[in-house]
């Protein structure tokens, strides 16, 4: 399978007046259409960093970052924003939701500043990705009224709907209890199943062990790169685990 | 592309944000309204005075004392100046060929005693065709006569504001007044004129025959004024001009001798009126863009608070794929959208102000439409102009920082 993503020697350094912050040690990583990565790492090793890199939110400072084959090193900051736009989904640990704003606004937001899709799609696509993440009744709720799961589905619903070819989430779990994260991942396996992309951080190996691929980062540099042979089933997970609660309950 | 949506946007955004748009359209309604008010005050009183001088009464020359004030600002030697006489009257009478009517004119200040009630108020010595060359109209009695004239005799036709003052409750007419201690009767009562847009009260004042004012008040032999009207509103320059050359003969000038008085059409003086109210326009105008202006800045200066309140806005519309044009023509037309808003609204304030003033006060407003469209392009521009700084700032961030920033 075609690379989606292809890092080579990738360097951040984050510069605050005299001292300089390497973020990423020449990073080379290659990421294959329709895999499920986990990036993980202790605090501060580099993960959003990359992320935001693999994202095109960021540039690197050296190095070259080829999505899908076009390195992107020489675009403009428009092409990147257009690049965000078409091919990528972008789920943050903060939701980052706009307030009072309705959840179907919330997701109709990326199809506003996409050229190719038409204004009267634009109601239908936004409440089809609403019910990909099993929230059809909640489109008219503004954020301030949603849970933290529902939030987060808003989020992915909104990182869907321009049908990226990846997506991306930096600790979508980090502000979420165990049973929603479960439900939040048996979400991104679903779409992964798809054959989305998808590449999350995590803290957590529990959440980590739901991805096909695990890398693990310190310092800014890949530590270790492994794949799970046989990944467990988030939905079935969740169940198992709510079923236990409530028989431990009664 | 997505103009239609950033539109909408902008639109949606200004929509949810009731109190702050309304905070940022304000200083653009005080500005827009109070531009078009205060021109419209300008622009009513210049009207006002110009109907006052039309009213003065058609084909109006008047002749002043005194020389024409040249560029060197000197006037005629003491010596040679004789001011007016009544044998310049005569004189106009006889060789004026367009004259139709005639008065001379003097005038002084006086006290006027009726019971126990006094006032001060303008005397002013006048002939018979006074009442015609003015277009005086009365509202109760009659104007005096030539015979009146020719005898000195002590008739008074008072202004309603001598009625008003000395005898509010009484019929004026009959009745004895003592101007400066001596007793005239008052025959006749003006129609109100209000107060003239200069602010001088012209209900103000008697008229009383020039040979009771020369003989019994002033003691003088000279004239403040004439006043002539003519039988055709046209060539009123050719009247001018005979009306100098018999004066220059009559004061025995020699070809090279300045004018010892000077003649006045009406046209001049509603030109120097007309002069005067586009200055007043312009100042108040003027006052009132300055209020624009800060109007605007206030636009700016809230568009920037609302930049850094928004940046995380605008971090995620630019994660999800705003470019930076995007947030610019956001910012832009919000702006632009809000001074707009404002503008219309300050119109419609202007116009119920205009209202009450006019209704309520002495004050006349007219409203033009081109004032109207003017401020209204104006506003508009304001908010282009002043919401361009804010949205190029907004549209410079980075999507990380903007998405970082607390
Ligand atoms: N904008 C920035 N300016 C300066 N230094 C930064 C900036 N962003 C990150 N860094 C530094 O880069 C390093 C990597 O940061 P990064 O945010 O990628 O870590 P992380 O793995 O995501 O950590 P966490 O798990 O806490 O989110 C850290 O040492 C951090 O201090
Ligand atoms: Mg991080």
């Amino acid at each position: 399978m075609a690379h989606i993503i292809k890092l080579r020697e990738a360097c951040k350094v984050y510069r605050l007046g005299d001292i300089s912050v390497e973020a990423l040690k020449k990073v080379d990583l290659d990421i294959d259409k329709g895999e499920f990565t986990a990036v993980m790492g202790s605090s501060g090793s580099g993960k959003s960093t990359l992320m935001n890199i693999l994202g095109c939110l960021d540039t690197v400072t050296s190095g070259d970052y080829f999505l899908d084959g076009q390195n992107v090193n020489s675009l403009s900051k428009d092409e990147y924003a257009e690049i965000r736009n078409k091919k990528i989904g972008f789920v943050f640990q903060g939701f980052n939701l706009l307030p009072r704003t309705t959840a179907l606004e919330n997701v109709e937001l990326p199809l506003f500043y996409s050229r190719h899709i038409n204004k009267n799609d634009y109601n239908s696509l936004a409440r089809n990705a609403l019910i990909r993440v099993g929230l059809e009744d909640r489109m008219h709720h503004e954020p301030n009224k949603l849970s933290g799961g529902q939030q987060q589905r808003v989020a992915i619903a909104r990182a869907l709907v321009n049908n990226p070819a990846m997506i991306l989430a930096d600790e979508p779990t980090g502000n979420l209890d165990t049973a929603t994260s479960l439900d939040i991942l048996s979400i991104f396996q679903e779409l992964n199943a798809q054959g989305i992309t998808v590449i999350l951080v995590t803290h957590e190996p529990d959440i980590a062990k739901y991805a096909g691929r695990i890398i693990t980062l310190r310092d800014g540099i890949i530590l270790s790169d492994e794949k799970t042979g046989d990944t467990c089933n988030a939905g079935e997970d969740r169940k198992r685990m709510l079923t236990k609660r409530l028989k431990e309950a009664i | 592309m997505t103009l239609g949506n950033t539109i909408k946007i902008s639109l949606i955004n200004i929509l949810k944000n009731k109190t702050r748009s309304l905070l940022t359209a304000l200083g653009i309604i005080i500005g827009v309204g109070s531009v078009i008010v205060m021109v419209g005050i300008g622009t009513g009183s210049q009207e006002k005075i110009k109907n006052e001088i039309a009213s003065m009464g058609t084909n109006l020359i008047m002749v002043f004392a005194g020389g024409q004030r040249s560029g060197h600002g000197v006037s005629q030697g003491a010596g040679t100046s004789v001011g007016l006489s009544l044998k310049d009257v005569e004189r106009l009478r006889r060789e004026g060929t367009w004259i139709q009517a005639i008065s001379p004119f003097v005038t002084s200040n006086a006290q006027v005693i009726y019971s126990r009630n006094n006032w001060r108020t303008s005397i002013q010595g006048v002939s018979a065709e006074y009442q015609a060359i003015r277009n005086y109209n009365l509202s109760s009695g009659a104007f005096f006569q030539d015979t009146d004239v020719a005898g000195s005799r002590s008739l008074a036709v008072a202004g309603q504001t001598i009625v008003n003052e000395l005898m509010p409750y009484e019929d004026p007419l009959g009745k004895q007044i003592r101007i400066a201690n001596i007793p005239f009767t008052i025959i006749g009562v003006l129609e109100s004129k209000g107060s003239s847009g200069f602010g001088r009260d012209e209900d103000d004042m008697i008229l009383i025959p020039y040979t009771t004012a020369m003989n019994k008040l002033t003691g003088t032999t000279y004239l403040r004024s004439i006043y002539i009207s003519t039988t055709s509103a046209g060539k009123i320059e050719a009247q001018q001009n005979q009306i100098t050359a018999i004066l220059r003969e009559q004061h025995r000038l020699k070809p090279d001798d300045e004018d010892d008085f000077r003649v006045g059409t009406q046209t001049e003086i509603t030109e120097r009126a007309d002069s005067i109210g586009s200055t007043l326009t312009l100042l108040l105008g003027s006052i009132a863009a300055v209020s624009l202006l800060v109007g605007g800045i206030g636009i700016m200066n809230i568009m920037l608070v609302s930049v850094k309140e928004r940046t995380r806005e605008i971090g995620i519309r630019m994660a999800v794929g705003a470019k930076g044009s995007n947030v610019l023509l956001q910012f832009l037309i919000e702006a632009f959208v809000l001074s707009m808003l404002g503008g219309i609204i300050g119109i419609a304030v202007s116009f119920l102000i205009a209202f009450i003033l006019n209704t309520f006060t002495e004050l006349t407003v007219v409203i033009e439409w081109s004032i109207v469209s003017l401020a209204f392009i104006f506003s508009g521009s304001v908010g282009i102009f002043f919401g361009f700084y804010p949205a190029k700032k907004a549209a410079e961030l980075n999507p990380i920082d903007a998405l970082r920033y607390e």
